[in-house]
This record gives C-alpha cells, structure tokens and sequence, in this order.
C-alpha cells in the first residue's frame, strides 16, 4: 500500500542511445560527468509525492509519457508564435527550438570586452577553458534529480562569462521554444543548459522566454548555473509561458560571493504542469538576493514555485515576495525555504506569499519555511490565502464600475505588488503586458 | 507577577542544575516478558481482563504495524529505537486488591506524588482539582467520583471504562485516530496499557478542572497512555495533563493517544504540561516522546482548544490536531515550547477545515537554547466544502545562544476560495536592550532572561488555567537555565 519514493528514471535510457551522437563526445571530462549523471539519475530515478521536497507536485503523468529526443528541427513555421508570447525585450538573442540552436534567429551583435557569450554548443566544440572550470560545480553537491538528468541529456545551452569589471552592455534575451510533434511521433524532450559566469563587479541582465508551439506534450527542462564573484550583479528574468500540454522542470542554482547581488524574477502563466525552482547561496559576507515571482493558472494548470535561499555567511539580506492567482481548477504551490545557517549573524531574511483564489476548484499550496541556526537574525514570512476582498470590491462598485471590472482592477493589482518588486522598470514592463494580456484571456 | 518571583526563586533553588524531579520510587513491579509480540498483546489484554473485541482490535493493529515504516520527516535525529528491547507492561504489584480509599496506597507511592506537588490528599479540595493519578500504567487512584458521577460525568481509567461503560468506548475509541493512523499511535493501538477516560453527558458543565497526572517510572519501560475525552451535546470540559519523571540514563519510549470528541455545541480545553527529564547537558538520557493528539469537532459550534507547554523530554513529536468536521467550530492551538541543552522539539499542529464557517487560531511560540533544535510543523487544510473558513496562525521563535536552532515548517492547502488563510513567522533573539534595562534594575542575567521569556510566552500562558499558569512559568524559568553567560 505504501507509496514508493521514487518513480522509474523516465529518458534513462535516452543517454546510451544520445552519448555516440553528441558532437563534442571526444571531451573525455565532460563524457564523465555525464556518464556519472546518468548513472546517478537512473539509480535514483524520480520523486514521488512521497518525497517531502515533491509532496504538492505529483510528476505521474510526465512519467507515464514516452518521450523521445529532440532530433532535426521541426518544420514548423515560427510565425505561427504571437509575438506577445515572449517578453518584448532587446537585446543580444539566442533562440532554441526544441533545445536546438536557431542561428537564424539568434543575434549576438558586437560584444563588449571582457564578455564571453556563445552557444554551449559552441562552447563545448572549442573546450573552452570556462566550461571545464566551471560546468557543473554550482550544482556539483545538490541532490536534484532533474539536475542529474540535464547533465547527462543536454545538447545545447547557452554561456555567458564576464571578465572581472565587465558589462554586458544589452540584456542577454534566451527563447526557448518547444514544439509539440504530430501525428505519431513520441512527444519531445529537451535540457537546455545555462552556465553564467560573473567576474568581479561585473554586471548582466538576462531575460528568458519560454513558449511553445502546437497542443501536443513536449518536455523543457532547463538547468542553470549561476556564479557571481564578488560585487557582480546579476539580473535574471524568467517567463515560462510554456505550451498548454506541456512540461516544464526547470531549476536555476546561483552562487553569491561577497557583495554579490542577484535580482530574480519568474513569471509562470504556461504549460499544464510546471515546477520552476530558484536557489541562491550566499556565501560572502553582504551578499544580496532578491527572488520575486508570480503565477497565474487557469483551467487544470498546475504551476509550482520553490525556492530556497542559503545565509552561509554573516551580513546577508534577502527578500521574496510571490503572488499567485488561480482560476479555474488550477493548482498552485509556492515552497519557499530560507535557511540560516550557524556562522550567519546579522541575517535579514524576509518571505512573503499570497495567493488569490478566483473560484471553486483552485487550489493552493504554500510552504514557506524557515531553517535557523544563528541567534543575531532578523527573520520572518507571511503567508495568505483568500478571496477578493469584498469591502474593496465593493468601493469600486460605489464608484459606478462595474463588477467584473472592479474584479479584474482589483486582480491587476494584486500581481502588481509582486511585479512592483523588479527594481528594473525596463525589465517591469514587458511583464507586466504579459500580465495584462493573461488578464484580458481570463473569463469571469 | 507572582508566579516570575517565584520563577526567580526557584531558579536559585537550582543552582545544582539538577533535574527537579529526578527520582526513582522504587516499587515493585509486574512485568510483561520484555519485546513485542503477539504473545506480549495477548498478555497485556488477559491481564486486563479486556473484552474480546479490544483483544482482537490491539492484534489487528499489531498486524499493521508490522507493516510500517518509523516516520523519518521530522527534523529529530535519535538513535534507532530497538522495540524488542523494551518492556511493554509493568503494573504496581498491589493492583490485584485495588486501594479502597487513599490509606491503602502504597505509602512510597505517596510519598513521591508528596514530591511531586501533586494534590492527592488535602490538598486537592484546595486546587479543586479531581486527580486520576497514573503512576506507570495502572491507575491507581481516583478521586472526586462522587461529586462528578452526581453530575452523570464518567472519569476514570480506560481499563475501567472498558469493563463499566463498553460500549461507549467501543463506539468512540480509534474514531479519531484509527488503528492505522501512523506508526506511533498503531503500536500504542496494539499495547495501551492505561489512561483516562472522560464523558461528559449533555448539556453539563463539568464543575471542576480534570486533571491526570502521568508519571513515568519503571526503568526501560515504554509508556503507552490511551485517552479518550468525550463532550456530548452542549457540555464543557476543561482537563489538565502534566507530566514529570524521574531521572535516569536509559532513553525511554513515551507513544501516548490523545483522542477528544466534541458534539454539538460542546467545548473541551485540554491543557497540557510536559516536563519529562529532557536528558542531562550531554543529551544522556531523556525521554522520546511521540504522541498523537487529535480533536474531532463532529457538532455544530463545537470547540476544542488544546494549550500545551513542552518543556521537558529529549524528542518530541508532537501535533495536537483538530478535524473541523461540524458548521461553526472552531479550534485552537497554543503552544510553548522550550528547547535547551540538547533536547530536540517537532511539534505544531493540523487543522483540517471541513465544516462551513469554521475558524482556526494557532499561536506558537518555540524558544531554543543550548545545543536544541526546535521546529514549529503545522497543516492548516481548508476542503473544499468548507465555506468562509477562517484561519489565523503565528509562529514566533526565539533564539538564545549561537548554537541552537529554530524552524518553523508550515504547510498551507486551500481549497476553498471564500476561505481565509494567513500566516505569520518571526524569529529574533532577546535584545541587549531588554536585557540591560532589566540588569539595570537589578536582575542578574538569568533572571532576565526568565523574566524576557516569559513575557514572549504570554500569550499563550494566559490560556492555561491558573493553577498550571503557575507551574508552567516555574517550569520555564528552570528549563532555561544555564542558557546564559
């Protein structure tokens, strides 16, 4: 009767069937640590619900799909993507399509000195020096299954290193975009990869959009590794505006030296089952997080947010504010831990969450947690659940609006609280039309 | 202000940091052949003359907990529990021939509730209090029958419960926590050997506080406490339980079921204080406490408020839960929990909404100190029925030294859009500032501390009733001490 822990390792087998045909197969460390991977993740296998970290996302159905590789590109005309399901951004582009590099649609102009920015295809080609210093030691301790399963099956990604002082001078904007196969084909799998290396003060920006093509599953999982030297600063938006049948497990792992600063912000309104996981560890004194985030879901959608932040070291502030509003018989989940850990005094580590439930069959799930293990720290989390407010509801309707729109004023404003929290009014605004737009499909 | 001069006074009192109520009585006991078995089970029921339906009840959660795992989710680190290596019975010798009135107790019996502070001679008419005393497993005495069997209120011991009022625990026990529930309550399924039992009938006020007091003692004996409170329609009930032992080096198993029905428009308030020896400086010794405390508020406008103060014990896993089953209940759940040397605390609690219009309040407050770990684990769970459901929880921790820890561990699951969920955490630490402005006026650092704390508790020590307000801040000023300097 009892559950069991793990689920069998979907796409183990994939590797044995992807490692000839990997370009860059001759790298005989990078073959290692995927073989490690493989064999690591195939042992391991993943998380049921059983699993403390997994009990509100249940992956039984991404499990029972079969999917294959991504092979050739699709022949699928891009333009049937609206436009207005990325983020407006401009910038330095690089496009995946099924995991695959879209040259024709990257644009990597002119770079500033002292920037590295290449595809991980590219990147693996040359062997460059960055890759091997780096590849995989972010995540190199963490147990995560998905991390394990991205090593072993990534083709392409995406690296981005900054010389000590170095500032990349336009947004770095990622697409990714899965399209669903046809007729009989096994629906598509694909881990992109991101490996993003800040020297000494140096600064970026990076945008990511998720989109999809056509109704069918596919599987996005993308890993990211992120490591910023002392005073870097590192802006880092995520939109995850997947297919609607879709996967999509992704984990973004950053690592802070002193003085260290990394504002991040996601937005999911896709896919019908989502898990998107940030971590950042601070591990120099004053570093600085910042880990904002909002979901919207509809229908059966079901769209996790987990996060964890780790105080190593004394000084460190972090703060998080995630909202979520959930309509239809979505499903929410928001697990936020903060830990602090022994050496860490003088901690400032502040959690907020709020969900909004916009009708019967919604459903949320909320985790915040906080891990303490030094006496000289500030802090704390909030968590509400609830309805509109009627009282709000019903000023706006004294003031001859009407009801449905005082609901979707009232709504707007509620997500703008979380999107009040990226700093960056530049970066504020391409959210915030996806927002609108996400509340002008909405039906009351 | 009393009780924090008194707390002062007996900080001082204790200045050979010793377990106040480590003792041994020695008495002679009855054993069941050590380890378990279905031989064991069969002894326990034979020896308690048990009708033949709990008999074969204890053996089909025996069965099942054969089929368990031992939970591992807590954050609680102990060694693994060998439960063949413990005895699962021992009862006072002179149980045969039951004690007709006081002066047939066992004199050493006597003698250590006298050391205990516990009311059972005069000294019960003064506090009010009816005590059903449970030194060990058998009940040995019990008082105020009369006044409260006027009143129709059944007060004693399960075992007597099973043989006077059968068919009223048959129809209640395991209703709340099934045989199934989870690993420490099915192996108390299967080897309770006593505990209380309570029904109040009616539209009655039960006129007096009930109080058991449970006292571990046997060494390597595990203690496997059963209670069952029932509140039927528009009746109130305030019971207390409070706990100390002696003190020994052998870790010793404590897995207790608290079980409390509440009918329509029926309140119970179940306070409880728990000081078990929490082990020495080194973490030697000290008691494993996993209990299972859960509230049905099957009527509608039924209340249960569990208030509990967990001072003592080296483990404690412990959530006292309240199923909000009938329209307008509501529950609650104060909690102090005190954590110093290495003594490890996972406790909270579950609201389970289900009922329309029901209301929740949860107030926490965890203090660690020395090399403790104290986690604050809650569920609040709104279903989908449960309409304008109402939830309020807050969760303060409070840190004294750099080598503890505090966490707080809440879960959240909404299902219901007119309901309302709100949490609140915070962790600090006693200020310089408090503590110089009370050096200042001439308390020493330890009593400033006490005096702190207990002001962090107060909201939930005012919930206690007073007599055990009075104990309780006693109790936490002596389970911090030696947390400063």
């Amino acid at each position: 009767m009892a559950m069991e822990r793990s689920y069998p390792a979907v796409l183990a087998d994939r590797y044995a069937e992807l490692a000839p045909t990997l370009a860059h197969h001759s790298v005989g460390w990078l073959n290692r640590l995927r073989e490690e991977s493989a064999a690591r993740y195939r042992s391991a296998g993943l998380p049921t619900p059983r699993v403390e970290a997994w009990r509100f996302t249940n992956l039984k159905d991404l499990v029972a799909t079969d999917f294959a590789l991504a092979q050739a590109l699709p022949p699928v005309a891009l333009d049937s993507l609206p436009r207005s399901s990325l983020l407006a951004v401009n910038g330095h582009v690089l496009a995946f399509v099924n995991g695959k590099l879209r040259a024709d649609l990257s644009t990597l102009d002119d770079l500033p000195a002292g920037v590295t920015l290449l595809p991980l295809s590219e990147a693996l080609r040359r062997e460059e020096g960055i890759l091997s210093a780096h590849l995989g030691r972010v995540v190199e301790t963490v147990e995560n299954p998905f991390i394990d399963l991205n090593t072993a099956l990534m083709e392409d990604g995406i690296v981005l290193s900054l010389a000590e002082g170095a500032v990349l001078d336009k947004p770095l904007h990622i697409v990714s975009i899965g399209v669903s196969t046809q007729g009989g084909d096994k629906p598509v799998a694909f881990f992109p990869r991101l490996l993003a290396v800040l020297g000494k003060n140096a600064r970026a920006t990076i945008f990511e959009s998720h989109a999809g093509i056509g109704d069918g599953a596919y599987l996005s999982a993308m890993l990211s590794e992120i490591r910023l030297e002392e005073g870097a600063h590192l802006e880092h938006y995520q939109l995850q505006n997947e297919g609607r049948a879709a996967f999509h497990i992704a984990n973004a792992y950053a690592q802070l030296a002193a003085g260290a600063v990394y504002d991040h912000f996601a937005l999911q309104i896709g896919s019908r089952l989502s898990r998107n996981e940030v971590h950042a560890a601070l591990l120099g004194e004053g570093a600085r997080c910042h880990m904002n985030g909002a979901y919207l879901g509809l229908d059966k959608q079901h769209l996790d947010s987990t996060t964890f932040i780790d105080h190593a070291v004394p000084g460190c502030s972090s703060r998080e504010v995630y909202k979520g509003v959930l309509d239809g018989q979505a499903h929410g989940v928001f697990q936020g831990k903060i830990l602090v850990r022994r050496d860490a005094q003088q901690t400032d580590g502040h959690q907020l969450n709020r969900a909004l439930l916009l009708s019967r069959g919604a459903e949320v799930n909320a985790k915040p947690e906080l891990e303490i293990y030094a006496d000289d720290v500030k802090c704390s989390h909030g968590a509400t659940v609830g309805e509109l407010d009627e009282t709000q509801l019903f000023y706006l309707q004294a003031r001859g609006i009407d009801r449905d729109s005082a609901r979707a004023l009232l709504i707007e404003a509620y997500v703008q609280e979380a999107l009040d929290e990226i700093g960056n009014a530049e970066a504020r605004l391409p959210f915030q039309r996806l927002v609108g737009g996400w509340l002008k499909s909405r039906k009351d | 202000m009393v009780g924090t001069a008194e707390t002062l006074e007996q900080v001082q009192a204790l200045e050979d940091r010793k377990y106040k109520y480590g003792f041994v009585t020695d008495i002679e006991m009855e054993r069941a052949p050590k380890g378990l078995s279905e031989e064991t089970i069969r002894f326990i029921s034979a020896k308690k003359g048990e009708p033949d339906w709990m008999l074969e009840w204890r053996l089909k959660a025996y069965r099942h907990w054969l089929t368990m795992e031992e939970p591992d989710w807590a954050k609680l680190g102990y060694p693994p529990i060998d439960y063949q290596d413990a005895y699962y019975y021992a009862a006072p010798k002179s149980k045969d021939d039951k004690p007709k009135s006081l002066d047939e107790v066992d004199p050493e019996l006597l003698a250590t509730y006298e050391k205990l502070g516990i009311p059972l001679q005069e000294q019960k008419w003064l506090a009010g209090v009816a005590v059903d005393a449970v030194f060990d497993s058998v009940s040995v005495a019990t008082t105020y029958k009369k006044k409260l069997e006027e009143k129709g209120i059944i007060f004693c011991s399960i075992s007597e419960a099973l043989r006077d009022h059968g068919d009223l625990v048959r129809q209640y026990i395991g209703s709340v926590v099934p045989y199934s529930d989870n690993f420490f309550a099915t192996l108390n399924c299967a080897v309770f050997t006593d505990g209380s039992f309570v029904y109040i009938p009616k539209g009655v006020r039960c006129p007096m506080e009930l109080s058991t007091y449970f006292r571990i003692n046997a060494s390597e004996t595990g203690q496997f406490e059963r209670t069952l409170i029932i509140a039927d329609e528009g009746s109130y009930v305030s019971y207390l339980e409070g706990c100390t032992a002696p003190q020994r080096d052998e870790n010793q198993l404590h897995a207790a079921v608290v079980e409390l029905v509440a009918l329509d428009d029926a309140e119970i308030k179940y306070s409880t204080v728990q000081n078990w020896y929490p082990g020495d400086e080194n973490g030697v010794g000290g008691i494993y406490n996993f209990v299972t405390k859960r509230a049905a508020c099957r009527g509608r406008n039924s209340k249960v408020a569990w208030t509990q103060v967990e001072t003592g014990s080296a483990i404690t896993w412990k959530y006292p839960s309240c199923i909000l089953q009938g329209d307008n209940s509501v529950g609650e759940f104060y909690s102090v929990a005190i954590t110093n040397n290495r003594q490890q605390a996972d406790t909270g609690t579950k609201m389970i909404h289900i009922g329309k219009n029901t209301r929740s309040t949860i107030i926490s407050k965890g203090i660690s100190a020395g090399r403790a770990n104290n986690t604050y684990r809650g569920l609040v769970k709104i279903m989908p029925k449960a309409e304008n459901a109402r939830n309020y929880t807050q969760c303060d921790s409070l840190l004294i030294g750099s080598k503890c820890g505090a966490h707080t561990v809440p879960y959240i699951e909404q299902r219901n859009p007119t309901a309302k969920v709100e949490h609140e955490a915070t962790t600090a630490k006693i200020s310089e500032d408090q503590l110089f402005y009370c050096q200042q006026r001439g308390l020493s650092e330890e009593d400033a501390v006490s005096v702190i704390v207990n002001g962090f508790c107060k909201e939930v020590m005012k919930e206690l009733p007073m007599e055990f307000a009075v104990e309780a801040q006693k109790l936490i000023g002596i389970s911090l001490e030696g947390s400063v300097g």
